[in-house]
């Protein structure tokens, strides 16, 4: 099983080029996955982060191998970003034992040992005190890792993530604790569901800094994160980092989104953050339109691959059914 | 390994609580990556005194007091497992473990399985369970069959002092999350252990006294008064065996069956609830692996149906006894299949 792609980066193209690309990689496919949703290849809950792709496309590539990641059900930008190979994350949304949790896990449960990537958990809140441990871990160890943590906005009425800072604060650990601001738990408003609603206020008070950023600016993200980061990674203690963002699509393939307005939608397109990356890059010159064409044929070919590899892949026996619920060897 | 029987060596009194904090002592020193994490095991010392001196014997880093956050220090040590610590997470009693089920179900019981076997768990938790000191509902659950229900788990139920001392090294060596229930009501218990007693093997039950004609199955707190109840039923002529469960996930099917092949009567004591109890488990096990070999239906001698009262004699008649029990095995005694 191969799950850690070899690196796709090429070295002639600038830091914003490898940003826009991977915002494109997620986008695409996971609009290829919405297609494969409707064609019953993919089943269960689908979660899609369009919209939203600057964060993981910004955030990942700030932090090193040996870092680990924490991330919620809406993670297949986090994973991609992270080097988990499409083949690996799309025979899992397939439920194929090549998968990169063997079809056990599905598109909420994406985990990849190799890249220290755990998970995909859909319990909302119930990866920050995972977080909390490994960095722990790290610490205990003498280990200069950093573990990132990504939630959303909603993660934030969860009881668990206000014990999570306060440890995490306690104890000095090194853990990015970044929120995904999309304004919507599911279908509930923040301003409908919380009497603060400034985030960062929230971990303000457990002497977390902090730190907000235009979630829709790439560039912006992957800055503030990699300043961030290195705090973190100094022993700077958690760090809080806001990303305030927007999701284009549905919450999952069953919402009818009856809780917010087309034109709140329309609007927030506007700054759709490919789009504004996009158009940054053309007034730096960067970019032409060969080379979008060239990224998305690359990124095209490159999903296409991921499809073909998921649907060759092999279905677990049925055999197989009850192992890994306990170490194997145990 | 070394397994707790006395020996030649000698032997030392002691007691639950003791045994118990020797294998905590013995786990810190001979593994750096072990550590205890919980509410007031350090400075306090344990609130029941279970951890006391090893925060000056091995510094707040290795004994590390928690803040009243259940839900943060059981995924904290999660993740310390998951990050290559051998956490000893300590929740004080297995009512606030309710605060932290989130983390033990949803997250400690299925990453190693929803990750295809790449992140399997090394966590031990202990907790106190268990009634009978007056404390009332919310201090007096017993649920420990509960979390036996969840695949991905595993639960250990010391009830001697041998096991007390001995299976907190096997539950650390085990690579998926194991949960420790130590009795309240046992810490006082007082008793002699071999000088040498080290880990025990956790994989078996144990016949803890032979008998011919009825098997009476306990574990932990129940331990006592099931063997008492032998005593009294040799009295009257009938022939009880115990057998102490010790770890009810993976459940030692084996070791029940054969039991009750032999003797062809079978009494379940569980201070837990009747409905949907483990000893409602138990008995299916039995109907489906022995039912011909029963000579009678089987029984169960379980808690009353309600909140834990606080009033001695009202918590005392909802408790299971060591009369009810003799009394449920002669009732069995006298039917015939």
């Amino acid at each position: 099983m191969t799950n850690t792609s070899i690196d796709r980066k090429s070295p002639a193209r600038s830091e914003g080029i490898i940003l826009l690309e991977e915002m494109i990689r997620i986008r695409s496919f996971e609009e290829k996955c919405a297609e494969l949703y409707t064609r019953e290849k993919i089943r269960g809950f689908l979660h899609l982060s369009v919209g939203q792709e600057a964060v993981a496309a910004g955030v990942t590539p700030t932090l090193d191998a040996r870092d680990a990641i924490v991330a919620t059900y809406r993670e297949h930008g986090h994973a991609l970003a992270r080097g988990i190979s499409p083949r690996a994350i799309m025979a899992e949304m397939f439920g194929k034992r090549e998968g990169c949790s063997r079809g056990r896990g599905g598109s909420m449960h994406l985990f990849d040992a190799a890249t220290r990537f755990y998970g995909g958990n859909a319990i909302v809140g119930g990866g920050l005190p995972i977080a909390v441990g490994l960095a722990l871990a790290d610490r205990m160890l003498h280990r200069p890792q950093v573990t990132a943590c990504f939630f959303g906005e909603g993660a934030i009425a969860e009881g668990v993530f206000h014990e999570s800072l306060n440890l995490a604060a306690l104890w000095r650990l090194p853990v990015l604790f970044c929120c995904e601001n999309n304004l919507y738990a599911m279908g509930t408003a923040l301003d409908r569901s919380q009497s603060e609603i400034d985030l960062c206020r929230k971990a303000a008070s457990f002497k977390v800094p902090t730190r907000s950023v235009d979630g829709m600016d790439v560039e912006a993200v992957a800055e503030a994160a990699r300043e961030t980061v290195a705090l973190v990674r100094e022993g700077g203690g958690p760090h809080f980092l806001e990303c305030r963002t927007y999701r284009f699509r549905a919450h999952s393939m069953f919402d009818p989104e009856l809780y917010r307005t087309k034109t709140e939608v329309e609007t927030w397109k506007r700054r759709d953050p490919i789009a504004l990356q996009s158009a940054r890059l053309r007034d730096r010159g960067e970019i032409d339109d060969a080379l979008v064409g060239e990224l998305g044929r690359e990124i095209a070919a490159e999903i296409e691959d991921a499809v073909a590899f998921a649907e060759a892949g092999s279905w677990e026996p049925v055999e197989e059914l009850t192992r890994f619920v306990y170490a194997e060897g145990s | 390994m070394t397994f707790g029987t006395a020996t030649a060596i000698g032997t030392r009194r002691t007691t639950y609580r003791g045994a118990i904090r020797e294998a905590l002592r013995e786990a810190l020193a001979r593994d750096d990556r072990v550590f205890l994490m919980g509410e007031d095991v350090g400075r306090y010392g344990g609130c029941f005194a279970v951890s006391q001196g090893l925060l000056e014997e091995f510094g707040p880093e290795r004994v590390r007091d928690t803040p009243l956050s259940e839900s943060a220090f059981v995924g904290a040590g999660i993740g310390a497992a998951l990050g290559g610590m051998r956490p000893i997470v300590e929740i004080m009693t297995v009512n606030f473990s309710l605060l932290a089920l989130d983390q033990i179900v949803n997250n400690a019981a299925t990453l190693c399985h929803m990750s295809g076997g790449q992140f399997p768990v090394p966590l031990v938790i202990r907790m106190t369970t268990g009634a009978g000191r007056q404390l009332a509902a919310q201090h007096s659950h017993s649920l420990e069959g509960w979390y036996a229900h969840v695949p991905g788990l595993k639960i250990l139920t010391p009830g001697t002092l041998e096991d007390a001392r001995g299976m907190l090294w096997p539950a650390l060596e085990d690579p998926d999350p194991v949960l420790i229930f130590e009795h309240g009501g046992l810490y006082g218990m007082e008793g002699e252990l071999a000088l040498d007693t080290g880990a025990v093997s956790i994989d078996r039950a144990a016949i803890r006294r032979p008998g011919e004609d009825v098997t009476l199955i306990a574990f932990g707190g129940m331990l006592g008064p099931a063997l008492t109840a032998a005593e009294r039923l040799e009295s009257d002529g009938i022939g009880a065996e115990v057998v102490d469960l010790r770890r009810l996930r993976p459940l030692d099917e084996t070791t029940i069956l054969d039991s009750v092949q032999r003797t062809r009567r079978a009494v379940v004591i569980d201070e837990g609830w009747r409905s949907g109890g483990i000893s409602a488990e138990i008995l299916s096990r039995i109907v489906e692996g022995a039912f011909y070999d029963l000579d009678a239906p089987p029984r169960r001698v379980c808690s009353a149906e309600v909140p834990m009262p606080y009033a001695r004699h009202l918590e005392q008649a909802a408790l299971p006894q060591v009369e009810g029990i003799v009394s449920a095995t002669r009732d069995l005694m006298a039917r015939h299949g």
